[in-house]
């Protein structure tokens, strides 16, 4: 009997971390097509405490897991906020992966976190220890006072930390009682009663700023181009286009895949197909620099890709999981040896593919099957409705009748959430599915899916948090190093969430 | 003189119905059509009054029978190739009606609830024109001057007669049904369930312009059933394959198409209280080789009721199609309307009809709303003995 619970408990850990680590893939707390961000973000903070409180080490270890920057900073916050734990050794891991994970983070994100120690009221020695080691390691903390100063005079204030020259001044008598000698401080303060300074400064300070001297938007926008960073080009897209007629020019081959497949798909038709050649060759650059990154080499594949009606996201996610679908199109098509998409509507050419129609995952599944495909990839929100249940049924019969020695591997990659499962929806049990929220996660959650299929155990997963947990260490040890050799350029680091 | 085209029997032909989708407690049953015509499109117009008075007889501003009812939408039909505003939606819609000013309110008269408005175009009112047909049964009262009916019931008859109803919009579950809802390529209308039973159907010409009036079905008016209450959701049908039947890929492929034929079956029996069911109907307009008719069903209280208007095309595919399912009280009212006219009014003969005594007829009568037809003196008698 004992033995027979300890089996049960340890199965029970093991699904429990499966949902954790896979809700973590995918849940910003955001509005869903078919969910509101109130229902998202109770279940998510739901599950955080509950895996917290039972699963200490295993939670610090999701930070390795390559999860997102959501429930990267929320689990930051609550170790942060739940006292170190006892034990020496877990002690100093979790310390560190506390540090590392923060660095990995982009800029605005991880000063949000600091930010967040002072509005949950988090002061113990450590999380002011984390505070102090961020903020002294960063590489340009003046372009910091500038372009996040609330956040960190927040850190600062709430930490009692100690901070060198002219920036403590800066960020705690302001600008109006005396001039800097550090340039960029010095400008800052010229801006408030000068425009001509303004176009030294980053593009959301000096936005503010222009506001207040009256400069006509289109003026502004013209002049303060060669400041705007990619991640802000890609945004400015639409509101330039509108305010003054010609939209910043975007180097296509810098954007990240996922962001790259979302701002195609936010391109009128025609532009779409005039502009066929580089946008096709962008997104095929962008994926081939995700598989540098994490190279894996892929046999015959296929992928069922929903662009049915509610791929096309929420007023907080416009078209995510149909542009997911379209960057894992690319992805897969130059990690694949052999390789042929279907598409739940028909799509003449995957670049002109929009949102629209009914589910039907049942019919192009069959079709990649009967292809003889090794690896079938669905991208997928988990509802099929054309008719409802087929793929959960098609693929249980197909499991138990046609390949029961699993010569072909299924998986299902969900990008959407479902908040009353607390879990992304799945297609029954013969299908493993996994989160994602950018493709860029898919090679890092194909090699997950053995864990969500349920056959792994849990010493397996511990194995595997291990590993990425010593990878993720290394990795930041190799970037201090780096990064004491010569600053990095500030303006650079900063991309990170749309 | 009948014409053929009119319908005695609702028959789905040329249409095919689609899996379901279900969410929290409504099942929306997609219907399609293989084969388009393209030559009857129908275009949305948008009223935005606080109510409206639609002329049934007599003109506009003239003393006549009126419709008086919130109307926040009105459906355009054009044929036969003058098909502009129908594709592209978009254009300067010539006024309709007038609007009147009431105090902070806005009032608009229209003229007739179908209104020719062109060689090929057509104005209609959805729905309300099934319901005025609907409240126009029997609108004169008795024409032999009984001694049991009151004075006012003799000389107005059953003026002013009303019907309350429930708009889409009081369940905010219907909005988001409809909101979650994937629309086919080749789907023309929809199937309306709320706990598995028949609230509505609407059904047009063509696929487009199906898309363009999807949102307006929460628009529309339902009856009391939309907001019964119910626990939950609408339970998903197991519905399952076959494993011991399939021994490759093409098996697989052939009972998925059965497990489809299976869910267009079971919602063609959950539809059984309107299609395939004898409905009597009245012709409205002739327009072209289209006829617009509204039509009911039997009546029965025993059964469920519709009441609907349909346009049938020369060949006899049902081209339009919008239905309104009645409550049992207002069922319950037509039907003892109908059975008092048949009967020439005469309470005793009813009575008999109905295997009831006559006093307790009186007494339903009352209940359902119509005892001011009757006189007090016959009302008081009735009640006394029902008392008793």
């Amino acid at each position: 009997m004992a033995a027979l619970a300890e089996v049960r408990v340890e199965q029970v850990a093991r699904e429990d971390l499966v949902m954790f680590v896979n809700a973590c893939f995918s849940c910003t707390g955001q509005r869903e097509f078919y969910g509101d961000a109130r229902g998202q973000s109770v279940s998510i903070e739901f599950l955080h405490q509950y895996i917290l409180g039972n699963y200490r080490r295993l939670y610090a270890r999701t930070l390795a897991a390559g999860i997102n920057h959501f429930n990267q900073a929320q689990i930051i916050l609550n170790l942060l906020a739940s006292g170190s734990p006892v034990e020496a050794r877990d002690k100093a891991e979790e310390g560190a992966l506390i540090a590392a994970a923060l660095r990995a983070l982009p800029s605005q994100r991880a000063f949000r976190v600091l930010e967040s120690l002072r509005n949950r009221r988090i002061n113990n020695r450590r999380a002011r220890a984390v505070a102090r080691d961020y903020v002294n390691g960063r590489a340009n903390l003046a372009f910091d006072a500038v372009k996040y100063r609330a956040k960190l005079r927040a850190a600062v204030s709430h930490g009692h930390l100690k901070l060198e020259g002219e920036v403590a001044p800066f960020l705690f008598h302001g600008w109006k009682k005396r001039s800097f000698t550090q340039p960029l401080l010095e400008t800052f303060r010229r801006a408030h009663y000068a425009q001509e300074a303004l176009y030294e400064l980053p593009y959301t300070v000096a936005e503010g700023l222009a506001v207040k001297h009256g400069v006509p938007r289109d003026v502004f926008l013209r002049r303060i181009e060669p400041r705007l960073t990619a991640a802000e080009r890609l945004r400015l897209q639409e509101s330039s286009a509108r305010e003054r007629g010609t939209p910043p020019p975007v180097e296509l081959g810098r954007a990240s895949l996922t962001k790259l497949a979302l701002y195609v798909l936010a391109l009128p038709h025609e532009v779409r197909r005039a502009r066929q050649t580089e946008l096709q060759t962008a997104l095929e650059h962008a994926a081939t620099r995700v598989l540098r990154r994490a190279p894996s080499r892929l046999g015959r594949v296929a992928a069922i890709l929903d662009n049915s009606y509610s791929s096309s996201g929420s007023l907080e996610k416009r078209r995510r999981p149909l542009g997911v679908a379209l960057a894992t199109h690319y992805l897969l098509s130059s990690a694949a040896q052999e390789y042929r998409a279907w598409w739940t509507g028909p799509v003449e050419d995957a670049l002109l593919v929009s949102a629209r129609g009914q589910t039907d995952i049942a019919t192009p599944l069959l079709d990649a099957l009967a292809w003889g495909a090794d690896l079938v990839v669905i991208v997928s929100d988990g509802y099929d409705n054309d008719p409802p249940k087929a793929v959960a049924e098609l693929t249980r019969v197909f499991r138990a009748k046609l390949d029961p020695e699993r010569r072909t591997a299924l998986v299902h990659v969900n990008p959407v959430f479902d908040s009353e499962g607390y879990a992304p929806r799945s297609f029954g049990t013969a299908v493993p599915t996994v989160g994602v929220r950018d493709a860029e996660d898919v090679p890092t959650v194909l090699g997950f899916a053995r864990f969500a299929e349920g056959a792994a155990s849990l010493g397996e997963l511990e194995a595997y948090l291990a590993s990425r947990v010593e990878a993720m260490l290394a990795r930041d040890a190799q970037g201090r190093q780096g990064e004491d050799g010569g600053s990095r350029d500030a303006a650079q680091a900063d991309g990170g969430e749309a | 003189m009948t014409d053929a085209r009119l319908i005695q029997r609702l028959e789905p032909t040329g249409l095919r119905l689609a899996p379901s989708q279900v969410w929290g407690g409504m099942r929306l049953v997609p219907v399609l059509r293989d084969t388009v015509r393209g030559d009857l499109r129908m275009t949305l117009r948008t009223y935005d009054d606080e109510a409206a008075v639609v002329s049934v007889k007599g003109g506009l501003k003239e003393p006549g029978l009126k419709y008086v009812s919130y109307v926040p939408h009105g459906l355009v039909m054009t044929w036969a190739g003058r098909q502009s505003e129908a594709v592209y939606g978009a254009q300067l819609q010539p006024s309709d009606g007038k609007r009147l000013k009431a105090g902070p309110f806005s009032i608009r008269l229209l003229h007739r609830m179908a209104h020719r408005e062109d060689r090929r175009q057509l104005r209609m009112l959805p729905l309300h024109l099934a319901m005025e047909g609907f409240l126009s049964l029997q609108f004169g009262g008795p024409e032999i001057a009984w001694a049991e009916y009151s004075r006012e019931g003799l000389s107005r008859g059953l003026d002013p007669r009303s019907e309350s109803s429930v708009p889409g919009w009081a369940l905010p579950m219907l909005d988001g049904a409809l909101r979650t809802f994937e629309i086919h390529s080749q789907q023309v209308g929809l199937l309306l369930f709320k706990d598995d039973a028949l609230l509505s159907a609407f059904i047009v010409a063509h696929p487009e312009d199906y898309r363009a009036l999807h949102r307006t079905l929460v628009e529309d008016f339902y009856g009391e059933l939309l907001l019964q209450y119910s626990f939950g959701d609408e339970p998903e049908l197991g519905l399952t394959l076959d494993a011991s039947r399939v021994s490759s890929l093409e098996d697989l492929r052939g009972e998925l198409n059965r497990m489809r034929q299976d869910w267009a079956d079971f919602h063609g029996f959950m539809a059984g209280g309107l299609f395939g069911v004898d409905v009597t109907s009245t012709r409205v307009y002739k327009a072209g080789g289209f006829l617009l008719q509204r039509f009911h069903t039997s009546l029965d209280p025993d059964e469920e009721n519709h009441i609907g208007e349909a346009i049938v095309g020369t060949d006899g595919t049902l081209e339009y199609l919008k239905t309104y399912r009645l409550s049992s009280a207002q069922t319950r009212r037509a039907y003892l309307l109908s059975q008092l006219a048949e009967s020439d009014w005469h309470l005793e003969t009813t009575a008999e009809r109905l295997r009831t005594t006559s006093q307790d007829l009186a007494v339903r009568l009352r209940n359902a709303g119509f005892g001011y037809l009757l006189k007090d003196s016959v009302l008081e008698a009735a009640q006394r003995k029902h008392r008793r």
